[in-house]
């Protein structure tokens, strides 16, 4: 366990959890595929104080609820402008995407964000999504294995620009020094990726890399995406590399004098919440906060699913959040502190800057 | 009553150009390539002064020279869809333009982020579409080099066409406009997209409905003969390499001519020439500026490397202030320097001619390539005369705008949006407000092409 903060993210695809929660919100079916939309959600959650926000994403469409769904990458790039100290954690696929691309994206969104982004590493064996690349289909163990070399070149990449590379230098005219620039050695047979990176080292160095346990935890994961927060779960997690744990729950609370399980009840009606492996607490903010007071001390973290967005975020922030702060159980973001700082991961040196500085000890010693 | 009828426009956007030779990194005004801010700042001042646009590009691999990362220019830069999202959220009107080419880019990858970005920015998303078969670039993607040259523009039409398809793959209206319809959209008027391009094939569902502007905007870039029937064919609007007056005219003339071939309304292809500004107060001082600002685009060490490009080997030997290499060039074709635009010329022939004119003018290395340099001033001038020159382009229909490259991050708008907009607009030659609130509507576009026939 890390002393870290204990952490409590929140889901803010779609319109909430519940397949039907789209009846139940204030805009229109559409304006949910809008910056406007996307400005008022992740505007929400930093006022409540959540320590991230995540954006649910896969190469298909949803198989539940509003079949539209605008990229992940976009919207976390979108709401670092708009935030100033709440994590923002994308989903992007890592099986058949091109980890060039994987990693300068999120590295432009961190350095918009000013270092407050992560990803979450998703490993879909979904024969669709190859098919949207043209790329052959892979099963679940080649779906990890793909996703572990895929997160080794991203991480290259990287730190494939050391911190202080660009060096402006008016008395040789470079603007550069190339020798702080690096290439990419993968020894993989699914990517070669040259290098070095187009863009510079982004503000965090590494961001913090999440995937779900869930078919197995790709190499290079910092924290894992857990059903359970039983012990032999977070063994196997810790046993795969992770250096944190968090719990995903789905959550609805009583709202307005109404209870959540009448709430959910009303929007099963038009389509059943059917239950997955996630597990879910229905009741009222007091039992929420009891839930989450016990897990402190057994994962590292939830994330937060509500059932319908906009009440479940509120209620969250409202009734649930303010209590465990006061209980010290719970700190929320500061403005411009590093997401990685703030989940109390280690400073990411650069592993050439750290060669180079081990090797010159080496000569001085 | 008789009104004069209105005068032609012009209209601006703006090229953050991140990687190049001709943004001054030496001076203490030369703020971060890289950081938010200075985009933030030059998108803001864009949008102040009622640009159509703002520009990125894209390079997949970074520039190398002899062999070794090229170290002499700005290098490193944000992903242009990803840093244009976070744009969007901080502007309201001005377009949002990515570069993205159609040979390491993912067709259904790319459709759905620009749609995305469309989608978040309220319709004001491009893509300005270039090709490369660089088996170079590829050697950062797992498909590598596997296009031939004479293959690009085959592949870009058909991916284009893909990008297209998705866009296209959900009917209108298909989404639920309150909350008791049956269901968020009807599916039945979603359809599956399944292309075969070639080299691969990709089935795929769409994500997303079209934005408030129907499609992003297409933009394209290519000046080769294929480069412009493609545009004539495909694009929406031409970032051309062809600013000067006479040059522009006839450029303008001949696309008109291909537009027209292709089947399409003859101003269906707006023209916005790449344009550097260098602007006083008066055309003499204006002169002085543009004579600073070349030397601090070429400096010594930027002008060895940009003889050693065509050379094919190391002068480091050499004065920049003294007279060209005596030795020949080692290369037959330029192209040390990879990845910039400067490659297959003859090496030879243009040596001899530089040769020539460093003799007869009595110019050393530096003076030369300050001369000879890609970017030759641009427009120089005070603002008004400026400003009269920029009318003539637009009475005679010579460009519907200019792609402006500011040599200072990010403060290299300032001047052109404080000073020389005003004075366009008193001569009623630039808009005075966004025409729309989408990109289409700004540069005052048709329909999606392919969405006319339905209309």
């Amino acid at each position: 366990m890390t002393t870290a903060p204990f952490a409590i993210a929140i889901e803010l695809d779609g319109d909430g959890a519940h397949p039907a929660a789209w009846r139940a919100v204030d805009h229109a079916p559409a304006d949910l595929l809008s910056g406007k939309r996307i400005a008022a959600t992740v505007r929400a959650a930093e006022r409540a104080g959540f320590t991230a926000v995540t954006f649910e994403d896969a190469a298909v469409p949803p198989g539940s609820g509003p079949t539209g769904r605008l990229d992940a990458v976009q919207r976390a790039a979108f709401a670092a402008p708009l935030t100033s100290a709440i994590g923002i954690v994308p989903v992007v696929p890592a099986v058949h995407t091109e980890p060039f691309h994987v990693s300068t994206q999120l590295a432009t969104a961190d350095l918009a964000s000013g270092g407050r982004v992560g990803w979450i590493a998703a490993t879909d064996p979904d024969p669709r999504s190859a098919a949207v690349y043209g790329r052959p289909a892979v099963d679940a163990t080649e779906a990890v294995a793909t996703a572990s070399d895929a997160i080794e070149v991203v991480r290259q990449l990287w730190d494939s620009w050391e911190d202080d590379a660009v060096i402006r230098d008016t008395t040789t005219w470079r603007y550069v020094d190339r020798d702080r620039l690096h290439r990419v050695t993968v020894e993989s047979q699914r990517f070669s990726v040259a290098g070095p990176s187009i863009i510079p080292r982004p503000p965090q160095g590494q961001l913090p890399v999440f995937a779900p346990l869930a078919g197995g935890l790709p190499a290079g994961t910092d924290v894992a995406l857990v059903t359970s927060s039983a012990q032999a779960t977070r063994r196997v997690a810790t046993e795969a590399g992770a250096a944190q744990v968090w719990l995903e729950l789905e959550v609805a609370l009583d709202r307005a004098g109404v209870p959540a399980a009448r709430r959910v009840a009303a929007l099963d009606a038009h389509e059943p919440w059917a239950p997955g492996t996630v597990g879910r607490y229905v009741g009222d903010a007091a039992g929420l906060v009891d839930l989450l007071t016990d897990l402190v001390g057994q994962v590292d973290g939830v994330r937060l699913h509500p059932a319908v967005l906009d009440d479940d975020l509120d209620e969250i922030g409202r009734a649930a959040l303010p209590v465990l702060r006061d209980a010290g159980l719970f700190r929320s973001p500061r403005p411009g502190e590093h997401l990685r700082t703030h989940l109390g991961l280690p400073v990411a040196v650069n592993r050439h800057t750290a060669a180079r500085t081990a090797a010159l000890e080496e000569v001085t010693a | 009553m008789s009104t004069t009828p209105p005068r032609n426009q012009i209209q601006f956007g703006v090229f953050f150009q991140g990687v190049n030779s001709t943004t001054i990194w030496t001076e203490p005004e030369s703020g971060s390539q890289t950081a938010f801010e200075s985009f933030r700042r030059i998108a803001q001042t864009a949008e102040r002064g009622l640009f159509s646009a703002f520009f990125l590009g894209e390079g997949l691999r970074l520039r190398e020279h002899l062999g070794q990362v090229h170290d002499l220019d700005v290098v490193g830069r944000p992903d242009a869809q990803t840093q244009l999202a976070a744009l969007a959220a901080i502007t309201e009107e001005i377009g949002l333009v990515a570069t993205q080419n159609t040979t390491y880019n993912d067709p259904v990858d790319l459709a759905h982020r620009l749609q995305s970005l469309d989608l978040l920015s309220g319709g004001r998303a491009a893509w300005n579409v270039v090709t490369t078969d660089n088996a170079w670039t590829g050697a950062n993607f797992r498909r590598g080099g596997y296009l031939d040259h004479a293959d690009r523009y085959t592949h870009a039409e058909r991916v284009v066409e893909t990008v297209r398809a998705v866009w296209d793959s959900w009917d209108d209206d298909v989404v639920a406009t309150d909350r008791d319809a049956v269901d968020w959209a009807d599916r039945s008027g979603v359809h599956v997209v399944e292309r075969d391009l070639g080299h691969y094939a990709v089935r795929a569902e769409g994500r997303l409905p079209r934005s408030a502007q129907g499609h992003p905007v297409l933009f394209q870039a290519g000046d080769s003969d294929e480069g412009r029937d493609f545009a004539a064919r495909a694009a929406d609007v031409i970032f051309s390499a062809h600013p000067e007056f006479e040059d522009a005219k006839a450029f303008a003339a001949d696309i008109r001519r291909r537009t027209i071939a292709a089947g399409r309304p003859e101003d269906d292809v707006k023209i916005f020439p790449g344009q550097q500004f260098v602007l006083a107060d008066t055309d003499a001082e204006a002169e002085e500026k543009a004579r600073w600002v070349a030397e601090h685009q070429i400096t010594p060490a930027t002008a060895i490397a940009y003889l050693e490009n065509i050379w094919g080997t190391s002068l480091q030997s050499y004065d920049p202030d003294g007279p060209l290499p005596d030795i020949d060039p080692v290369v037959e074709v330029t192209g040390s320097t990879r990845g910039s635009g400067f490659q297959f010329q003859k090496s030879q022939e243009l040596a001899t001619q530089w040769r020539a004119l460093s003799e007869a003018e009595g110019l050393s290395i530096r003076q030369l390539v300050t001369r000879v340099g890609v970017r030759r001033g641009g427009i120089v001038g005070g603002y008004s005369s400026v400003a009269d020159r920029l009318a003539e382009y637009a009475d005679a229909g010579a460009v519907h705008g200019f792609n402006v490259s500011p040599w200072l991050v990010p403060s290299g708008l300032d001047d052109i949006v404080d000073r020389l907009v005003p004075l366009l607009q008193d001569r009623g030659v630039y808009p005075t407000e966004y025409r729309g609130d989408t990109l289409r509507e700004h540069l005052g576009l048709r329909g999606p092409l392919t969405r006319r026939a339905a209309a």
